[in-house]
């Protein structure tokens, strides 16, 4: 048997958050590994509706979600290509005086988190977004956030790491992890072997199993997220949009295409899922009332994701509580893309330094602790129509 | 939502005769087709108030024709027949459909599945300038719209529809300029003991091709399509002999090199599928008597296959008897006999046509950079060599990174020439590149549709 691979850190999940952390692994000189059992940012970080918005995130994530921001600031010259990123900015649209009151609350409490949210009212709205629909009071405007490709974007985080030296494969299936108290031993299906003092498990929706043989489970659950394309339209937004409360969301893409979420899909198997015959018809009777210019505009596509959600909807995200150089990134419960980038450098500044700059107390695999585990963690795709709908939709 | 027992998606050739099956052995199934009138694509039926005789619509075919369109009249009142409908997704034994702007589902317990085929394109230079067709639209051009695609045609590619289209177009009063046909002679020639299992069909073959040249058409064999020039439509084809180039004037050219099937529906049913050495494509399983690897799904036609239309009407009926069978109806076990018998010859003359018409192996290499391959997302052969370059091998992949086969038809027109660049390109095998996800609405859906209650 040849001898195995040594590395300062093997990243198990090749999506936003573990690319990210080999990337910035890789900037300081550490030498680290990378495996991924699909391709590079195949999964829900290469298939997720493309926002990159911190307006609607809960305060616990902002400070996180603030540095991200700064992050994708500098994307180009970070991964090389701009996948598409534009801070268009981000629209929370409301469509009552409740969800309206709703989103100047939020703007009241994040004051002074530097999102510099400006509330439209029914006829400011109108007079800066002339598409919006007649069902929409008022809105929230964060100008910074925006969209971007995550098809591109993903896998471009994992390629710059490799330019700066990391080791990335595909197509790797991890099927034994172990420590024998000096070092992690990691194997994959194809026979490669590694050797690492850090392991950091950044496998999103599959990364509950890992995190349970080392005597942490957690009870994380499958969301399928039902997501829509159409042919090219004429241009007649560049901002990001949601709702308040939830429901549907959307975005144009230069090309004309007219991305759109909104409700769940199922799973096919645990790696597969499609978006469901009832969120799509949802989405194609409602969108116009919100969004005009889709009347009679055709979709082409629909695609679905696997998301791991945590039940209250935070990540885990820092040091295992169990074993010491296991590093957990997981569970973002669909609104990853954003902030992946930042949960990824707070990895590699644990590694390199043993803290991250910004707290991840709200993030630490610590709170599951405290409630008795769910019988039998759930560690395939199992679908769930997430809690509290609409809190952090893209 | 409404329930069925049996539902039959597709009323061609495979699916009338399916449902005249069932009705036989007492059953009312539900007939779905796209088209406003029975018949598939081979059979097109022209609408009600066109006069054109059907000797002069379908040749040869003429009474084959007849007799399905008329099979389906008599079955019309026997079943709940819904035309103009689109099947766009299935999801748990519940299909969704769009008919005339209306949505609706419909629930089954058993499904035959006989979706046909439409053309197999490998792009040439200058072929989505207005004036080109596939072979496929260029008949139903003349057929349901009783209109040629331009007045001076040059027809192009490969396989038996290019000479019967050719032929069409000439008795219909166009002017045939020249047939342009990749396979060279000696191919044919080679092929004679395969297809003589097959006289009649052969003959209709060897038939349309004297045809063309007894009445002055031009019959290249063993030539390479090269190029569709012209400024803002067609006006000229150049094409290549031995090391000779030769072009022509022409206003209009319909191509395409044989045909692939229509599989995305199988693909959301979650049906297996295979390789197709034959038909160079992922093609849902079916066994020898129609089943497909899920429950209570069958399987007839060009869909999951490319045997031709006498095939199509053959594993129709014995789709439909096997589904009777599983049933726990008794069915007449010497046709099922009889039809499986005739399907295997038929398959060896299918193999005949392959060397007759063989696939241009050196498509790939010699198509150039700037060719358009997808033309939806304007993609082009150069774009899907770069993507390659930059590691990716998987078809999905290349799609998610340059775009190829997402936009309007989904890769149903441009994704077997993607593949072939592909392997091309990364020296893969062409299964070993893997087949595009189907991914609902088959075909585009639009905002603001009505539901049926």
């Amino acid at each position: 048997m040849s001898a195995p691979i040594e590395v300062d850190a093997l990243v198990i999940g090749g999506g936003i958050v573990g690319a990210s952390a080999a990337l910035f692994l890789a900037q300081k000189g550490q030498r680290v590994a990378l495996l991924e059992r699909d391709f590079f940012g195949a999964h829900s970080s290469g298939v997720n509706y493309g926002g990159v918005r911190r307006q609607g995130r809960p305060l616990s994530q902002l400070p996180l979600s603030q540095r991200a921001h700064g992050i994708w600031g500098n994307l180009q010259q970070l991964i090389g290509i701009d996948g598409e990123y534009l801070r268009s900015g981000h629209l929370k649209l409301a469509r009552s005086d409740k969800d309206m009151a709703a989103l100047v609350a939020y703007a009241e409490v994040t004051r002074g988190f530097g999102l510099n949210l400006q509330l439209l009212d029914r006829i400011q709205l109108r007079a800066r977004f002339a598409w919006a629909g007649d069902v929409a009071v008022g809105a929230s405007l964060c100008a910074d956030d925006g969209h971007a490709n995550p098809r591109l974007v993903s896998p471009a985080f994992t390629r710059a790491a490799q330019r700066l030296g990391a080791l990335a494969f595909e197509q790797a299936h991890v099927i034994d992890v172990s420590h024998d108290g000096q070092a992690f031993d990691v194997r994959t299906a194809s026979g490669q072997h590694f050797r690492s003092q850090w392991l950091l498990n950044c496998a999103g929706a599959w990364a509950a199993s890992l995190a349970e043989q080392f005597g942490e489970p957690v009870p994380m659950r499958s969301g399928h997220p039902a997501m829509l394309v159409t042919e090219p339209l004429p241009m007649f937004m560049d901002v990001s949009t949601g709702v308040e409360g939830g429901g549907i969301y959307a975005r144009q893409v230069a090309r004309g295409n007219c991305v759109l979420g909104g409700g769940q899909g199922f799973a096919l198997d645990s790696a597969r899922a499609r978006p469901g015959h009832a969120a799509i018809m949802d989405i194609l009777r409602n969108a116009a009332e919100l969004y005009p210019p889709l009347a009679g505009a055709q979709a082409i596509r629909t695609w679905s994701g696997t998301e791991g959600y945590l039940p209250d909807r935070e990540p885990v995200l820092g040091a295992s509580a169990t074993q010491p150089g296991l590093l957990h990134g997981f569970g973002f419960a669909g609104s990853g893309f954003q902030i992946g980038p930042a949960a990824g450098e707070a990895l590699a500044e644990i590694v390199c330094t043993g803290a991250s700059s910004i707290s991840l107390d709200a993030f630490s695999i610590r709170r599951f602790q405290v409630v008795p585990p769910a019988t039998g963690a759930v560690t395939g795709a199992v679908n769930v129509i997430p809690l509290h709908r609409g809190r952090s939709h893209p | 939502m409404k329930r069925k027992d049996i539902v039959i998606i597709g009323a061609g050739p495979a699916g009338i005769r399916a449902a005249q099956t069932l009705v036989a052995y007492g059953l009312q199934p539900c007939l779905i087709d796209e088209s406003l009138r029975g018949g598939g694509q081979i059979y097109r039926r022209q609408p009600d108030n066109f006069k054109r005789s059907p000797k002069k619509l379908y040749g040869f075919e003429a009474g084959k024709a007849v007799a399905l369109h008329s099979t389906l009249d008599r079955l019309a009142q026997d079943i709940d027949y819904r035309p103009q409908t689109l099947v766009w997704n299935a999801e748990n034994r519940v299909l969704d459909t769009l008919t005339e702007g209306v949505a609706d589902q419909l629930a089954y317990r058993q499904l035959i599945v006989a979706t046909g085929a439409t053309d197999r394109i490998l792009p040439v230079q200058g072929w989505t300038l207005p004036g080109v067709y596939s072979l496929g639209a260029a008949q139903i051009a003349l057929k349901f719209q009783a209109c040629a695609i331009g007045e001076r045609v040059v027809f192009a590619g490969s396989g038996p529809l290019l000479y019967l289209v050719a032929y069409q177009y000439a008795k219909a009063g166009a002017k045939v300029l020249a047939v342009l046909d990749g396979a060279p002679f000696s191919a044919q020639t080679r092929a004679l003991p395969a297809l003589i299992r097959q006289p009649l069909t052969l003959a209709k073959g060897v038939y349309y091709r004297s045809w063309l040249s007894a009445h002055g058409i031009p019959v290249h064999q063993g030539v390479q399509l090269e190029r569709i020039e012209g400024e803002h439509r067609v006006g000229s084809v150049s094409w290549r002999s031995g090391q000779q180039t030769h072009s022509l004037d022409c206003d209009a050219v319909a191509f395409a090199h044989a045909l692939r099937s229509e599989t995305q529906l199988a693909d959301l049913l979650g049906c297996a599928f295979s390789w197709s050495v034959l038909n160079r494509a992922w093609l849902p399983t079916r066994d020898s008597e129609g089943r497909s690897s899920v429950d209570g799904v069958y399987l007839a036609g060009d869909g999951a296959g490319i045997l031709g239309a006498d095939a199509a009407e053959m594993a129709g009926e014995l789709a439909a008897l096997t589904l009777l069978a599983d049933t726990g109806h008794t069915v007449d076990t010497r046709r099922v006999a009889t039809l499986k018998r005739k399907l295997a010859a038929i398959e060896r003359f299918r193999h005949g046509l392959e060397t007759a018409f063989p696939f241009p192996q050196d498509w790939a290499a010699r198509t150039a950079d700037n060719v358009i391959i997808c033309r939806c997302e304007e993609v082009t052969a150069g774009d899907i060599r770069q993507t390659v370059a930059q590691g990716h091998w998987e078809i999905n992949r290349v799609k998610a990174m340059c775009r190829v086969g997402m936009g309007r038809c989904q890769g149903r027109m441009c994704g077997l020439a993607a593949c072939e660049i592909v392997a091309q390109s990364c020296g893969r095998e062409l299964s070993g590149i893997g087949r595009l996800r189907g991914q609902a609405p088959i075909k585009p859906l639009p905002f603001g549709l009505e539901t049926e209650r």
